[in-house]
């Protein structure tokens, strides 16, 4: 175990060193004066000097990497440079309002996607099968932002039941926020739903077929006790890993939801500041999505070798 | 005329399934008891002649506007009724099914075209080199798929070729991972072992023995991933990053929409529902093609 969690944290830290790479590589492929670039356009002689002395743009690139290494584990990635506010205290402010999305999504998609497959899975090849990976294939083809303005269209333009946008803190006004959220969490709850429905289709299958299931079976348990003690807790494994992986694409969808319902979190930082050029946000918000995705995956991976410890011996 | 054996098999097939059982009876039949599947199919080939033929589909010119037609709702000259500058949306949608197929199929391509080879070689050769391009691959599918692309995307400038470029990197290490882990275990078969024995070179075992027998596997991964291609590209021009006004693309579309809920809903409707319908086939067609290729009892 100690040498599966020592090989898997180095492996991590290899990416996490490679990706630092590419976001800092990736910066200086910008064309033009690297000062320029991390300053702004409207930058005084005296900021673009502070930029090339805090950086030391004259130095040679690796000792630039080395150096703006130091300040980001630091935890200064900079400072916009549209508010001049630090890249950490920005995201700090929009993170919340994006996890609280992507955690009702999470909860919507779960709560789809499991019982709908596990179902599946026990009626294989019925007419609620079909049905069921029929909707799961729309759910994955239909593009999030089409979905979210046709729900906009039918739950706020035409029955006024939902407000199309805005956001209101949760604290502040409870009532307000939900409603506020409903709409951006269901589109991103539908694509997760999606593949987490396949997947738990699947896995509860190949679970089904298995010797001990049929043992079960045999011993006389009822199917509720089989489905629940024994396949389901097998059955579930990869959807976990399933549901670390698709992190990634919950912060993409993010960034497409956030766009149509106007929320003011993470993922709508992110376009603002590639329109605005704010390349230090932008490198900023890149690599600690990256870093972060990178973190889940290890705690995912841990955790799976946790719950099947045949995976500590093959890997 | 010229005699074409494997044509006749197909006419034969059609005519009575079961009697034969060739190799592509056997395929035929197994798509035939998948309508949806075949139906996808039918839709994508749809929409290719549709992005081929816009010129002579789509009567009107997408890019001419019209101040006396704004916003006006679908009528018999203007089906899908006009947008926001008095354009015919249905042309607009007609002429955006080039683009989205066109990105779809270059991202994808371009993937590929980088992602095979540099698995293959990193397979076939394992060592420090497979280490360095493995961790490389890990590093790159860190970064979540659309913030990657908007990352390319901020970098070399907002226009079609570029998302197309940023889309088909963001898909490459998919390819490379999917390679290399399909030539790990081809090349653990006996007869890239035996062809080996027989003196074979490194090329002609990867080029003769193993390319053709991974090759199912990449074009049923290349079905599954030019829907989402396509999807990104929408994202991208909806968010303003792919393609720029006034090209007709079904996500530049959208956000125009967007504004215009309230007195022009049809401007949403029919450049979502192709994207739509042309994802959703897609992803059926990839569904059947995985089922006859690779055969699994789900």
């Amino acid at each position: 175990m100690a040498e599966f969690l020592l090989r898997r944290v180095a492996i991590s830290m290899v990416t996490l060193f490679v990706i630092t790479v590419i976001v800092f590589t990736g910066v200086r492929m910008i064309p033009g004066d690297p000062a320029r670039v991390m300053a702004g356009t409207d930058a005084d002689e005296a900021g673009l000097a502070e930029v090339r002395q805090k950086y030391g743009l004259n130095d040679p690139i690796a000792v630039q990497y080395v150096r703006w290494l130091g300040l980001a584990v630091r935890g200064d990635l900079g400072e916009s440079i549209r508010t001049r506010e630090s890249v950490v205290l920005t995201v700090r402010r929009k993170l919340p309002i994006t996890l609280q999305l992507a955690c009702f999504a999470i909860l919507i998609a779960v709560g789809i996607a499991i019982p709908v497959g596990i179902l599946s899975a026990f009626r294989r090849n019925t007419l609620w099968d079909y049905v069921a990976n029929g909707l799961s294939l729309c759910g994955l083809s239909v593009p999030s932002f089409w979905l979210g303005i046709m729900l906009i269209l039918f739950f706020s333009v035409r029955l006024g039941w939902l407000p199309a946008s805005g956001f209101v803190p949760l604290f502040e006004d409870p009532l307000g926020n939900l409603q506020r959220m409903a709409m951006p969490a269901l589109v991103l709850g539908t694509a997760l739903a999606a593949v987490l429905m396949r997947q738990t289709r699947n896995s509860m299958i190949e679970v089904l077929s298995a010797d001990y299931i049929r043992t079960a079976y045999s011993k006389g348990l009822a199917a509720r006790a089989v489905i629940f003690r024994h396949a389901f807790r097998n059955g579930l494994i990869p959807v976990v890993t399933i549901l670390g992986l698709q992190m990634g694409a919950l912060m993409s969808g993010a960034v497409v939801t956030e766009q149509i319902f106007v929320v003011p979190g993470f993922g709508r930082l992110i376009v603002e500041a590639v329109f605005t050029r704010d390349y230090p946000l932008v490198q900023g918000v890149v690599l600690l999505t990256a870093s972060a995705y990178v973190l889940i995956n290890l705690l995912v991976d841990i955790s799976y070798s946790v719950l099947d410890p045949r995976i500590r011996v093959t890997r | 005329m010229s005699t074409r054996p494997a044509a006749t098999a197909d006419a034969w097939t059609l005519a009575d399934p079961v009697a034969v059982a060739t190799r592509g009876g056997r395929a035929w039949r197994r798509l035939v008891r998948r309508p949806p599947a075949v139906a996808g199919a039918i839709v994508v080939l749809v929409f290719t002649v549709i992005a081929l033929g816009a010129p002579w589909l789509a009567r009107t010119d997408p890019l001419r506007t019209d101040w006396a037609k704004i916003r006006k709702p679908p009528t018999s000259a203007n089906p899908f009724g006009t947008d926001d500058l008095g354009r015919d949306v249905f042309a607009r949608v007609v002429w955006g099914s080039r683009v989205s197929m066109q990105a779809g199929v270059c991202a994808v391509l371009l993937a590929i075209a980088v992602g095979v080879p540099v698995g293959l070689v990193a397979g076939y050769y394992r060592g420090s080199l497979d280490q360095l391009v493995m961790r490389f691959t890990d590093a790159w599918l860190s970064f979540p798929f659309l913030i990657l692309a908007i990352g390319l995307v901020t970098i070399l400038g907002p226009s079609l070729t570029n998302a197309t470029i940023a889309i088909g990197l963001g898909a490459t290490p998919t390819y490379i991972r999917l390679t290399r882990g399909l030539v790990l275990a081809t090349n653990a078969q006996e007869y890239v072992q035996g062809a080996r024995a027989m003196g074979a070179g490194d090329t002609r075992v990867m080029l003769r023995h193993i390319v053709p027998n991974i090759f199912s596997a990449l074009l049923v991964q290349a079905t599954v991933s030019i829907p989402g291609a396509i999807i990104a590209e929408a994202i991208l021009s909806f968010l303003g990053l792919g393609v720029q006004p006034p090209t007709p693309s079904w996500g530049t579309m959208l956000n125009t929409a967007q504004q215009f809920l309230e007195s022009a809903p049809w401007m949403a409707w029919w450049p979502g529902l192709a994207i739509f319908s042309l994802t959703l086939s897609f992803n059926l067609a990839g569904d059947g093609l995985r089922d006859l290729l690779d055969p699994k009892d789900y």
